[in-house]
């Protein structure tokens, strides 16, 4: 049996009650209170999430820019120092190796966040295409990263607004920490990384400033409430980014691993599409699950805003233009759902 | 509000986590605190319907429906034997009315036994404790 391994503020969780489940070898709080009361925090106010478990990488040297445009599919060239980008790392194939955020401290230097799971396979990928003047180092043992998000969070935290997908250095109550304008919940909010030292101070200050502790459990309702992929479940070594609705992060001007099969889909047209579904009768689609007509569930949940299930998978592109009636196979009997627009969740203003 | 753990006296326990309040020929079924609270807040009953409804049977320690939280679905095992008179509606309706309240509004079924001897081999409260207590 392997080991599971603990994030600094494993201590945190459990004296908070959190309910601590095994996650990609990590063992993690999956909730404390109750997902749906951390998913409306997250809605309403201000929650924050451990991701210590999450990759950090950092790739330096004069060659960093020239070694990272080969292997991702965005393009770092729109991207300054200060900035980051949501880009893909793909194989041969056009598969998805990882889906991850480049950092672009400066020009030699980037800082990339991947994965829990894909730590090693991405590490391993990237290692082994390393060129002269470039190096990759895992440092993800070295930091904690806790993701504070939600329409109060910035209050809270008494920081200013700041553009979306941007970073810089700063404090919170007397912890450095990189702050990055980036999260996984489609609310406004922040990523602070910070030393693994200093982890369980900066979680008690932020606690302390109001942010509801929120488990894995609300990370993937808020995630899915706004179609963000989850690699491994809607993304894998196996789709490609056209099929998957990711094709604005591919570049397909410049050369990358992969671009001549991701070219070689947009050219012929996917076959299948990912689409975004709403349940239609009472039921909770979820990941494996059937589509009639030769689709599968790839992602699906109960949607605490919407109070129905919601889902993504892949359709045959013939059936899947939104408001396309599908027919999901919820362990053995056949429940009705409609493809909707993505986000599922979009808050009414 | 979930509920604050509890086994009531005077209800039958049977060790899928099920209950049963006995009332002559008749039962009414439901899941316990301990069930409730290893699934988390409740978003789903699959009911019992169509053939399966009221007019229905049940076969002691076989499923007759699921529940489902936002993370996990579990079946509902029958803890006896015999026929739907009453799906509870509210649960169907407001699935978190069992968190809230396992044994009262949160009842799941109710059934006409069949085979009323087999209340012999389900648990008393204290016996039910004692076998969450070993797991």
């Amino acid at each position: 049996m392997q080991t599971l391994q603990q994030t600094p503020l494993h201590g945190r969780h459990v004296a908070a009650g959190a309910r601590m489940v095994p996650f990609a070898g990590w063992e993690m709080p999956v909730q404390y209170e109750g997902v749906i009361p951390e998913h409306r925090a997250v809605r309403s106010d201000c929650g924050v999430f451990d991701v210590s478990h999450m990759g950090q990488f950092h790739v330096e040297g004069p060659s960093a820019h020239e070694l990272l445009q080969s292997l991702l599919s965005n393009d770092l060239d729109k991207i300054g120092d200060g900035e980051a980008q949501y880009t893909l790392l793909t194989n041969e194939r056009g598969g998805i190796v990882d889906d991850l955020i480049a950092y672009r401290i400066d020009a030699y230097h980037y800082l990339v966040v991947v994965n829990a799971g894909n730590r090693e396979a991405a590490y391993t990928w990237m290692k082994e295409r390393e060129i002269r003047g470039s190096e990759i180092r895992d440092a993800s043992d070295e930091y904690a990263l806790l993701a504070v998000q939600g329409p109060k969070s910035l209050e809270r935290l008494g920081l200013p607004d700041a553009k979306a997908f941007t970073h810089a250095m700063g404090e919170i109550d007397g912890v450095e920490v990189m702050i990055n304008r980036t999260g996984y919940t489609g609310e406004a909010g922040v990523e602070l990384m910070c030393a693994a030292d200093d982890a369980r101070e900066l979680w008690d200050a932020v606690v302390a400033r109001g942010a509801v502790p929120c488990g894995l459990g609300a990370r993937d309702t808020l995630r899915l409430e706004v179609c963000y992929p989850l690699h491994g479940n809607d993304i894998t070594e196996d789709t490609d980014p056209i099929s998957a609705g990711l094709g604005w992060t591919c570049a397909l001007a410049k050369e990358f691993t992969g671009a001549d099969a991701i070219r070689a889909v947009k050219e012929t047209g996917p076959e299948r599409k990912l689409v975004a579904f709403v349940m239609e009768e009472k039921a909770i689609p979820r990941q494996g699950m059937p589509i009639a007509g030769g689709g599968e569930v790839t992602s699906g949940t109960h949607s605490p805003m919407l109070d129905k299930g919601i889902g993504m998978g892949y359709v045959p592109v013939a059936g899947s233009a939104n408001g396309s009636d599908l027919l999901i196979d919820v362990r053995g009997n056949e429940r009705r759902a409609t493809t909707v627009p993505k986000p599922i969740y979009k808050r009414e203003d | 509000m979930a509920a604050a753990e509890d086994y009531p006296e005077g209800l039958k326990y049977h060790r899928e986590h099920d209950w049963a309040r006995i009332d002559g020929d008749e039962a009414t079924c439901g899941v316990t605190w301990f069930a409730q609270d290893a699934l988390g807040e409740l978003v789903h009953f699959e009911a019992p319907s169509g053939a399966n409804g009221e007019g229905g049977t049940v076969t002691k320690d076989m499923s007759y429906g699921e529940v489902e939280s936002v993370k996990a679905v579990s079946d509902v095992i029958a803890p006896l034997s015999g026929e739907i008179i009453e799906v509870n509606q509210k649960v169907v309706e407001a699935p978190e009315t069992v968190n809230e309240d396992p044994y009262g509004e949160g009842w799941l079924i109710r059934i006409r036994l069949s085979d009323p001897a087999e209340v012999d081999t389900l648990l008393d409260p204290d016996a039910y404790r004692q076998f969450l207590a070993d797991q």
